[in-house]
């Protein structure tokens, strides 16, 4: 590929360290900074080589892919296992878990990677990201309510240990689920700067699952909408509005501890310390209908002008909505609008992290785009973070007529991965056997 | 997108006012035409005193801390003839508005108390060629006063026709009450926005089992729809007592909405938008065949939808007439298409069952409610000037 094709795909970098010069790098001795040298001679770029800089790490007390800046691409999937094996289940993670270490450092996965295995055997990885970054990949496992318990009771032997706060989502008000795209026993969300490589990742998972587990749903989000660090800008909804101006981001570390992540549980749920709980809606927007209302209506509906986002109360985005700031015939700000029955002050004071992504799965059968927000969320506790603001919002919320829910999922996302252990190790073992230096 | 590339003529044009030293003050300061309004707590600035005659657009920016308006006023500078109201502070404002020639006085009311801040504005004649209409508010309101006639008289035949219905499934006929359901139903779709604003009456009388939460009680048509058109498996058939008591409540709350709709006043964006929303609840709802899951009457709602926003066009057309004549010869186009296609599915007195329809019937139904919602989407923009 010419070099200033290069500038023209600034998401499909070369410069960075690619998969394969690693692991050649790797195989002879090497690190990241000889790899880094491979890639820059190769390519004869005369830009200064970015080795790791787009590397997340994989270890730490939380899992990556939750408070990461939000990157621009996604593909989430939930599974159902299908092994009544508990020690299968144990290996399946142990495995997605040392594939998953790989990827997000940019490597192939398996000894073979994609072309050095054995000739007359299929490729262990996939290959379609191979000449790509690490492209802040993450990848974020949870595990839905129906790995602990079917119908015919406790599964895998985790009598006792399914958390409180995994519950069942209630059905709430105009909710279209479609069961094939709702539920879940594992959820694995990607996400990169590059769609191929985030898909890559879940296809590849997918590919070592099979046997144990099989894809029930997936999606593809294009574009995130919405900032996890104070950094970022805020980006727009598939309504053309900027969603998640007030979501908790990576600096807000208090709420990050009051709002997201789980603490001080003991017993049967303690395995869930360091962790969260992943919130999926597939939210459909009626796109059409949308965009024949008024710019009045639309921003009525939010609450917030379309231009600078800022609420309609005055000021500019970042200023807090004053609900008490009357018009002629009411609020400036709707009590019906959906930043009004979201905000805190509304809600008991609670917030969450937001990390959704539009979606476009192409049009239905009548000529319209199947289109929308995939609503993904995390929480310290759906039933006091999310169910009741989801039911106000079904309720009250004047956008919902724009919006029809078509999928939902609720996960355990349990704590982060130490070195040598593996995704959810304290669930399956009681004594997990690595402790934080220092402890 | 559209400010981004008018901000270069902004610009420019601003540019020009400063270097003819501001000597020259009819000329309008925004790239598209708009007149500027600064309004601050002791200020209200415009950026030109006079404008031919036609359609005048004021771009409001609230400078100060307080919630502004901005008041197009007549002559005697009582009577309005446009008005924005509810600026946040910080935030900007259009007032699109035909004004003939004469004269009058422009006014912001910061605190939206008091007299406002006024200061005399003149409309000269308008460019060669066009006439602009003196007096739109009288066609305004009688725009208006024919819309609340129609509502007025599908509220009482809602009320005289729910009371049959009623009747007849509380005494288990069923075969009368299936006849009366469609029907009677279409003089609620053909008011279904005006319906749909009382967010009470709503769900108890038009709520489809999806959208209920849990443990909310079902009532309404919908309730009646499914023990009529009764799911093969796994329903039981309501008893007579409890057919009573559904019976009863869409009487009497029936009731309450007609008297509620006594008291409403309408204006010309409520109409409307009202028939823009007609056609959003045929996009969303009819074309999709969700509305009437079990009766399959979907059709008939469609009519009445489709007829309601009709009239609500039809009474603001006056409004049209030498502003957008291409507009409304466009909506003419499109009522008129979307009829003839559904006048094929006529069947005796009522339609074709939704689930009898193919699907390249449906996408036909569709494709011409698409053609239809557009133009109809700007209705609004174009007759509240």
């Amino acid at each position: 590929m010419p070099a200033d094709t290069q500038q023209e795909e600034p998401g499909r970098r070369k410069e960075g360290l690619s998969r394969r010069s690693l692991f050649a790098a790797a195989g002879a001795g090497g690190l990241g900074l000889a790899a880094g040298a491979v890639a820059h001679a190769a390519y004869g770029s005369t830009r200064e080589p970015a080795p790791v800089a787009d590397v997340v790490p994989f270890h730490g007390e939380h899992q990556a892919g939750i408070i990461t800046d939000a990157q621009d691409r996604m593909h989430i999937a939930a599974f159902d296992v299908t092994t009544q094996d508990r020690d299968e289940l144990v290996a399946l993670l142990k495995e997605w878990t040392a594939a998953i270490e790989a990827m997000v450092q940019g490597q192939e996965i398996g000894e073979g990677g994609a072309t050095s295995g054995n000739y007359d055997a299929p490729p262990e990885d996939t290959g379609e990201a191979s000449d790509l970054t690490a492209s802040h990949l993450t990848v974020t496992v949870g595990f839905g309510r129906t790995l602990f318990q079917d119908d015919g009771g406790a599964r895998f032997g985790l009598e006792g240990r399914l958390p409180e706060a995994l519950i069942e989502l209630p059905h709430f008000p105009g909710d279209a689920l479609e069961e094939a795209r709702s539920g879940g026993d594992l959820v694995v969300q990607a996400c990169a700067d590059d769609p191929q490589v985030a898909v890559h990742a879940v296809r590849n998972l997918a590919r070592i699952a099979f046997g144990r587990a099989r894809v029930r749903w997936s999606q593809i989000g294009f574009g995130r909408t919405s900032s996890t660090s104070a950094a970022q800008a805020t980006p727009r909804n598939l309504f053309g509005f900027k969603d998640g101006t007030a979501n908790i981001k990576s600096q807000d570390t208090d709420d990050l501890a009051r709002h997201v992540w789980v603490s001080g549980a003991s017993g049967a749920g303690a395995w869930m310390n360091g962790g969260t709980y992943l919130v999926a809606r597939r939210i459909r927007m009626h796109i059409e209908t949308w965009d024949r209302s008024p710019l009045r209506e639309q921003e009525a509906f939010i609450g917030r002008t379309k231009r600078t986002g800022a609420p309609l109360s005055g000021g500019e985005e970042f200023t807090e909505p004053d609900f008490a700031l009357q018009g002629r015939d009411g609020p400036l700000v709707p009590a019906d609008s959906h930043v009004a029955v979201a905000h805190p002050s509304n809600n008991n004071g609670v917030r969450m992290l937001r990390r959704g992504f539009n979606y476009t799965d192409g049009s239905d059968g009548l000529g319209r785009l199947d289109a929308g927000l995939f609503f993904i969320a995390f929480v310290v506790d759906a039933r006091t973070h999310y169910v009741p603001m989801q039911t106000a919002m079904a309720k009250h919320d004047a956008l919902s007529e724009y919006l029809r829910h078509t999928g939902s999922g609720l996960f355990a996302v349990p704590p982060g991965v130490q070195p040598g252990g593996y995704i959810g190790q304290a669930l399956f073992e009681d004594q997990p056997p690595f402790r934080p230096a220092g402890t | 997108m559209k400010a981004r590339l008018l901000a270069p003529a902004a610009v420019l044009a601003a540019a020009s006012v400063a270097l003819a030293g501001c000597t020259d003050n009819t000329t309008a300061t925004s790239g598209d035409g708009a007149i500027d309004v600064v309004s601050t707590a002791d200020a209200c600035t415009v950026s030109t005193t006079s404008a031919p005659g036609g359609t005048l657009k004021f771009n409001v920016k609230n400078d100060g801390s307080e919630v502004t308006e901005f008041y197009l006023l007549a002559e005697d500078g009582l009577r309005i003839v446009g008005e924005v109201e509810n600026i946040g502070p910080g935030l900007s404002r259009d007032l699109v508005v035909i004004a003939p020639e004469g004269k009058y006085f422009t006014a912001c009311k910061p605190g939206m108390a008091g007299d406002g801040i006024q200061a005399a504005f003149t409309v000269t004649a308008p460019p060669e060629g066009q006439e602009v209409s003196a007096d739109r508010a009288a066609l305004q309101a009688t725009a208006v006063e024919q819309y609340a006639a129609y509502v007025k008289d599908q509220g009482e035949r809602l009320v005289r026709g729910t009371g049959e219905f009623a009747a007849a499934f509380a005494a288990g006929d069923q075969d009368r009450a299936r006849e009366l359901y469609a029907a009677t139903r279409m003089h609620w779709e053909r008011i279904e926005p005006v319906a749909e604003s009382f967010g009470d009456l709503d769900p108890i009388l038009d709520a489809r089992e999806a959208d209920l939460e849990e443990g909310q009680e079902w009532t309404g048509w919908h309730r009646a729809e499914k023990d009529l058109w009764q799911p093969e498996s796994g329903y039981t058939p309501m008893t007579g007592a409890e057919r009573q008591e559904i019976a009863d409540g869409m009487v009497a709350n029936t009731k309450e909405l007609y008297e509620r709709t006594q008291d409403l006043s309408f204006t010309p964006d409520k109409l409307a938008n009202g028939a823009k929303e007609l056609l959003d609840e045929v996009a969303t709802g009819k074309v999709t065949g969700e509305e009437e899951i079990w009766s399959h009457t979907d059709l008939w709602d469609f009519q009445a939808n489709l007829e309601g926003a009709r009239i609500a066009y039809e009474d603001l057309r006056p409004l049209l007439a030498g502003v957008d004549d291409q507009l409304d010869a466009s909506l003419e186009k499109n009522f008129d298409d979307l009829q003839a296609l559904l006048d094929q599915y006529r069947v005796g007195d009522g339609f074709t069952y939704y689930d009898e329809l193919t699907q390249e019937q449906v996408q036909e139904l569709s494709a011409a409610v698409d053609a239809l919602s557009e133009p109809l989407s700007k209705l609004t923009a174009a007759v509240v000037k």
